[in-house]
């Protein structure tokens, strides 16, 4: 939650006059904490996980998840659904078996602060009290680097669809909208920012649509970075063979300004007009990282122990995904996903007063490059001397396009989906 | 591993395809459950071009690591990965994965697909491929693996990018070779088998 929310929340709760009662509510305990418990702070690909994960290794550890929202929605496949050739549906999962199988206590509140010394999450309801508490709240924006842009305004005329959901379906609708002729403009920040290789498939995406139903049209890219920050000899081979003349890569070009009225973005030394413009904003940890002061020096990411991803900053809070800084493992869902079941199984571990054991990561990365063919990037993660460090001599990407890395793309996401809500 | 007791008793009535093992952390825990990403929670997988690796023969698992990390098995992802794990470690996820169950789910099959399937596993495969193929000593197990992965993995066998077993090229190039539409019914009897 960001200010302006906490200040609607305040001001709703101020206009209804709260009865004496409902104060009461408020300032009481949700759940009465009688044995260990660990609160997990988000539903995503690592919140999910964490949790599951808890419960499977040692089910006598409580385990409450706090997400604001009852469906999920991938950010993973989400550009195909801008591309056309899926549908955002399919992106989606509850959790009600997670609650029913592990016993999971899913709390659908809204964060509004974090009492690292009494051990407590505030929620709207009241107080959830914690012994260990994991966070993984993924990104927000670092709007106040663009300057014009309206974090409530400028997203409905340039949707930068980063969190999958609506702004994925107004994009889509705009690029559909869009008369045959007409300029795309996307924007890549400055890395580090959530999925490397994220921004390089959408461009393929857009690009497919474009050329299947546009085939006048083009999309302009303006990379902050001085190269394609992922796979990039593998996306400008499928953009030599399936999008000669459609895509205009500009690397080096950061986009400093926006004008949402003007449909124009400015680099200081351009400016550039779209029809359709996707500004990818620069990214941060989520608000609730904020809240529990676990923010590092560069006030952007959350500094974590390799081992058992707990605050380097806050003890007994841990942070895991995207929020996180987890050395040379990229900001991706598989990341989350693995990165939960390390912290997992060492924070039951240290609850239990054991050691933690050495982690083991995975990372497996698809990127679709039309609605068939992709190209992956893999490794494994160990720790090496307190870094999170690729193990030499394996991993690296696939050695080409290919649609047979597609169909081992669609059973991936089918899997960790499974994997996050069953 | 033990069951969760009273919890999954209590859990019991929602859960229809499997049981939820509890299992303390460990080494082996730590290393496999981020195979799960792609191969699903302890190894069953819901996806069908990623095989199910759980309730593996031991042997089987440990020579495709091995052929996976020396290339000898071709791959995508999985040369990729094997080659960072040592020996000792492989050992280890193997053995994690051949005790948990094999998980089935329920396929799209055509039933007079599984029926001439039925009967060229009856005659050719069912030495090796035990029990319908739910049983194997140094196998694969096939029974209930899913379609799309057993079709992945003929196409690499039959083009030659991948070497046969020689008792598996023996049946099926051998005398009276299986044509493709033959191949296809014993995977559709493979898929069918709950």
């Amino acid at each position: 939650m960001n200010r302006r929310n906490f200040i609607q929340m305040a001001g709703l709760a101020a206009g209804a006059g709260l009865s004496s009662f409902s104060i009461l509510a408020r300032a009481g305990e949700v759940l009465p904490k009688k044995g260990r418990r660990v609160v997990v702070v988000g539903g995503g690909y690592g919140g999910t996980i964490v949790s599951k994960y808890i419960r499977m290794s040692d089910p006598s550890i409580e385990v409450v998840m706090i997400e604001r929202n009852k469906t999920f929605v991938s950010c993973p496949f989400s550009n195909l659904v801008i591309g056309g050739s899926r549908d955002l549906k399919d992106n989606m999962i509850t959790y009600d078996k997670l609650e029913a199988k592990h016993g999971i206590k899913v709390i659908y509140d809204e964060v509004t602060g974090i009492d690292v010394a009494a051990k407590q999450v505030k929620v709207g309801a009241g107080t959830i009290s914690y012994d260990r508490l994991v966070l993984s709240p993924g990104i927000d924006f670092r709007f106040d680097e663009l300057e014009g842009y309206d974090p409530v305004e400028t997203p409905k005329y340039m949707p930068h669809a980063w969190k999958a959901g609506e702004q994925t379906l107004r994009l889509r609708k705009q690029l559909v909208d869009m008369a045959d002729g007409g300029t795309v403009v996307l924007s890549v920040p400055v890395t580090p920012f959530r999925c490397p290789p994220g921004p390089y498939e959408r461009i393929s995406q857009i690009a497919w649509h474009l050329k299947n139903h546009k085939p006048k049209s083009k999309i302009l890219v303006l990379d902050a970075n001085p190269d394609i920050v992922s796979k990039g000899p593998l996306f400008k081979k499928a953009w030599e063979k399936h999008y000669k003349g459609i895509i205009e890569f500009h690397a080096g070009n950061k986009v400093v300004k926006v004008d949402h009225k003007a449909m124009m973005v400015d680099t200081g030394v351009e400016e550039v007009k779209g029809a359709v413009i996707n500004v990818v904003p620069p990214q941060k940890a989520g608000a609730v990282a904020y809240m529990a002061g676990v923010v590092g020096e560069d006030k952007k990411w959350c500094p974590v122990n390799q081992v058992t991803f707990e605050s380097t900053i806050v003890p007994n809070v841990h942070v895991i995904g995207d929020a996180c800084s987890a050395g040379a493992m990229p900001k991706s869902g598989y990341s989350a996903n693995s990165q939960a079941k390390v912290c997992a199984l060492n924070v039951v571990q240290l609850m239990n007063g054991k050691e933690p054991i050495p982690p083991s990561h995975v990372n497996v990365c698809y990127s679709y490059v039309t609605d068939k063919e992709a190209i992956s990037v893999s490794a494994v993660y160990k720790v090496a001397e307190g870094k999170t460090i690729a193990v030499p001599n394996s991993g690296g990407v696939s050695p080409d396009l290919s649609e047979l890395e597609g169909v081992y793309a669609h059973s991936w996401i089918k899997n960790i989906l499974h994997e996050m809500s069953s | 591993m033990k069951p969760m007791g009273i919890a999954a008793i209590i859990g019991g009535c929602f859960m229809i395809q499997m049981p939820v093992w509890a299992e303390s952390p460990s080494q082996a825990a730590m290393l496999s459950n981020t195979c799960a990403g792609c191969h699903g929670t302890n190894g069953s997988s819901v996806g069908p071009s990623m095989p199910t690796i759980a309730g593996m023969p031991e042997v089987y698992l440990l020579d495709t690591m091995k052929k996976f990390k020396s290339g000898e098995r071709p791959s995508s992802i999985m040369g990729r990965l094997a080659k960072a794990y040592s020996d000792e470690e492989i050992k280890m996820m193997v053995d994690f994965f051949v005790k948990h169950p094999f998980g089935r789910e329920k396929q799209d099959v055509d039933a007079a697909k599984v029926a001439i399937g039925k009967q060229i596993h009856d005659q050719r495969c069912k030495k090796c491929h035990m029990d319908n193929g739910r049983d194997s000593e140094d196998s694969g197990i096939l029974a209930g693996q899913w379609k799309e992965y057993l079709q992945i993995s003929m196409h690499e066998f039959r083009s030659g990018k991948r070497k046969m077993p020689e008792k598996m090229a023996e049946k099926i190039e051998g005398e009276g070779k299986l044509t493709p539409a033959e191949v296809e019914a014993v995977i559709h009897f493979y898929a069918s088998q709950q």
